[in-house]
């Protein structure tokens, strides 16, 4: 068994980024996620590996602190709550366009605008449906456990590489500010052994310019690139992720991720003693979307429940997967205000089993 | 006389350097873009440094200076290329980072980016280029714009009451502790190529040695935006440009130099 700790989301996140052997973090400061920053500081993560660690005077700055280091080929991450990401918006098009790979960490409050800094949902539709200008997708992970936090890392580093594509973690203040035990994996080393032909490190004699660029004038061309990126994403279904909670024998179903899905295995439980039988679909990737797996399920139950901390974003998800064979409701607290277990089993009593 | 008995080793004069491509020049004839791109691609041939130099591309006319540049280069988002010669810079100190930029991406979207790495002192690059002018976009008014100049949004000429004033930048990141050598050069005449060939040698040596950032505004003409024929803006550019941005040295070795900031400062220099 690895080393065990009582931590922060937050911390674990910043903990495994150095035993992930990250190359670089740049990031600005904004509640709920600045103890990432301050724990990367805190740690001497520079001192531990020789990772970077520079605090930039925006969230714009930052973002395109990772473009440059990624664009070289290292494994470069950050981190905001949402309003930054709203910032790092048109960086992370950038990078999807110019395919960087790169971890950014969305740890989620509630909006619109400045909104709280209180936990919230309502980021699903920018996470997973691109959120910058422009046809593209990011390779999402929602942890729902500290443990998540910290494997996650690692996990979405891997799968940023494999693709050449931003990988996402889409937390939320709950996951980020609860303290859990976590058991942290090795430290790895910081050597980057990736295919290194398309980085921008320096024309070498043996090889032609390298150019990391997003720009294509010609609209033909610009559309063979869209074609290469949508059949890339594609590909990337191939890595859905989800977990299954007493669905064997379930006649109703919630959909649930993060910490919305905590708060739903609570939910099943009651309603398990009321003596309906209920599951639970926890969905692990947002893109790719666990749209199989859910239809499947879908074939048992006589409806469903979508459960975020937000007005509704991800049933649509979850009506385009069971295409309209089963009814399916949305019930969540939004604006930064956490549902209980009872108001789901209420809402899903109400909306599903009664309605 | 034969061609061929001129086209010899002994009777050249000038070569292109292999840093350039053959790519045709996507700039008008007679800007200032072409020459800028010669000088530091000359330098980089000259100091060796092909294989450890990155470069980044802005958003305007030399968007494409990787078409023309034969080194690994990252396109940038509009003035973010600060930030992206940070992020290169820190995780690979030893290689040498250098940004191109206008004065719309550098003055007015990337002022942040800017003043942030120029304070930072980032060991890098900065090569400004200040037509006074957006030139890709068709001529619209810039951050550098003069005072009664006309451009496609200031039609009556830049009105400072309504449009406020033209930012000197240069002389901005002169007095921040962060930058190495400040220096505004143009490349209308040999004379003032081969001082900006020297200025931008200095400034990667300064990288060489790691002494902190330097920043080389080059102040240029845009014929067409201005609406000029080549000839006509150089001269408008000595005329009206020069008497505002005027030439020279402001900041050497972290020491500045230049009468007028001294003066600001209060430092006699008589």
């Amino acid at each position: 068994m690895g080393e065990l700790q009582l931590m922060k989301g937050n911390e674990a996140i910043a903990e495994a980024a150095i035993r992930a052997g990250c190359d670089a973090y740049f990031g600005y400061p904004i509640t709920p996620q600045s103890e990432v920053l301050e724990y990367l500081m805190s740690e001497k993560a520079y001192e531990r590996t020789g990772m970077v660690v520079l605090q930039a005077e925006s969230e714009l700055a930052a973002i395109n602190m990772v473009y440059g280091a990624a664009s070289t080929g290292k494994r470069v991450m950050t981190s905001s709550s949402s309003p930054g990401i709203s910032l790092k918006q048109e960086g992370i098009s950038y990078m999807a366009g110019a395919e960087l790979p790169c971890l950014i960490v969305n740890v989620v409050r509630g909006g619109p605008g400045l909104g709280t800094i209180q936990p919230s949902q309502a980021d699903y539709f920018q996470s997973t449906k691109g959120g910058g200008h422009g046809d593209y997708r990011l390779l999402v992970l929602a942890p729902a456990s500290v443990q998540e936090m910290s494997d996650f890392v690692k996990l979405a580093f891997d799968l940023a590489f494999k693709y050449r594509n931003p990988a996402l973690i889409l937390s939320d203040g709950v996951i980020g500010q609860m303290m859990e035990k976590v058991e942290l994996f090795e430290q790895q080393p910081r050597a980057t052994t990736f295919d290194q032909s398309w980085v921008t490190t320096g024309k070498t004699p043996n090889r032609e310019r390298n150019i990391i660029t997003s720009l294509n004038l010609d609209p033909v061309l610009q559309e063979q690139h869209n074609h290469h990126l949508q059949e890339k994403y594609e590909r990337m279904k191939a890595e859905v992720r989800f977990e299954r909670y007493h669905c064997d024998d379930a006649e109703y179903l919630m959909v649930a991720y993060g910490s919305s899905a905590r708060i739903c295995q609570k939910a099943v439980l009651l309603a398990r003693e009321k003596g309906i039988r209920v599951g639970l679909l926890r969905p692990i990737t947002l893109y790719p979307f666990p749209s199989e797996p859910l239809l499947e399920l879908s074939k048992q139950v006589k409806g469903i429940l979508s459960v975020e901390m937000s007005a509704g974003q991800m049933i649509e998800d979850v009506r385009l997967a069971v295409h309209d064979t089963v009814k399916v409701e949305h019930y969540g607290r939004y604006g930064g205000v956490i549902h209980s277990p009872e108001e789901v089993l209420d809402a899903f009593m109400k909306k599903i089993v009664g309605g | 006389m034969d061609i061929k008995d001129i086209i010899k080793p002994e009777n050249l004069v000038y070569k292109r350097t292999p840093l350039l491509t053959s790519n045709t020049l996507s700039y008008c004839p007679g800007c200032g873009h072409g020459t800028t791109h010669r000088v530091i691609m000359e330098v980089i041939e000259e100091m060796g440094i092909q294989a450890d130099t990155i470069g980044i591309a802005p958003v305007g006319c030399s968007v494409l200076a990787y078409d023309f540049m034969d080194i690994d280069m990252v396109q940038a988002a509009h003035g973010r290329a600060p930030a992206v010669a940070t992020g290169i810079k820190r995780t690979w100190p030893e290689k040498f980072v250098f940004s191109y930029q206008g004065d719309g991406d550098l003055a007015a979207i990337g002022t942040s980016e800017t003043i942030h790495c120029c304070n930072r002192g980032e060991s890098i690059v900065i090569i400004f280029i200040n037509n006074g002018i957006y030139g890709m976009t068709g001529g619209q008014m810039a951050p550098t714009t003069l005072v009664g100049m006309k451009s496609s949004t200031s039609p009556y000429g830049r009105d400072v009451a309504f449009m406020g004033n033209p930012l000197k930048i240069t002389e901005l990141v002169a007095q921040l502790p962060g930058t190495c050598f400040v220096t505004r050069q143009a490349v209308h005449t040999p004379a003032a190529v081969r001082k900006t060939k020297k200025a931008v040698r200095m400034a990667f040596e300064n990288q060489k040695a790691n002494k902190g950032l330097s920043f080389i505004e080059v102040v240029s003409n845009c014929n067409s935006g201005w609406k000029m024929t080549p000839v006509a803006a150089n001269k408008w550019m000595e005329e009206n440009m020069f008497p505002f941005y005027p030439l020279g040295d402001m900041k050497v070795d972290g020491r500045i130099v230049s009468k007028e900031l001294l003066s600001l400062a209060g430092v006699k220099t008589e």
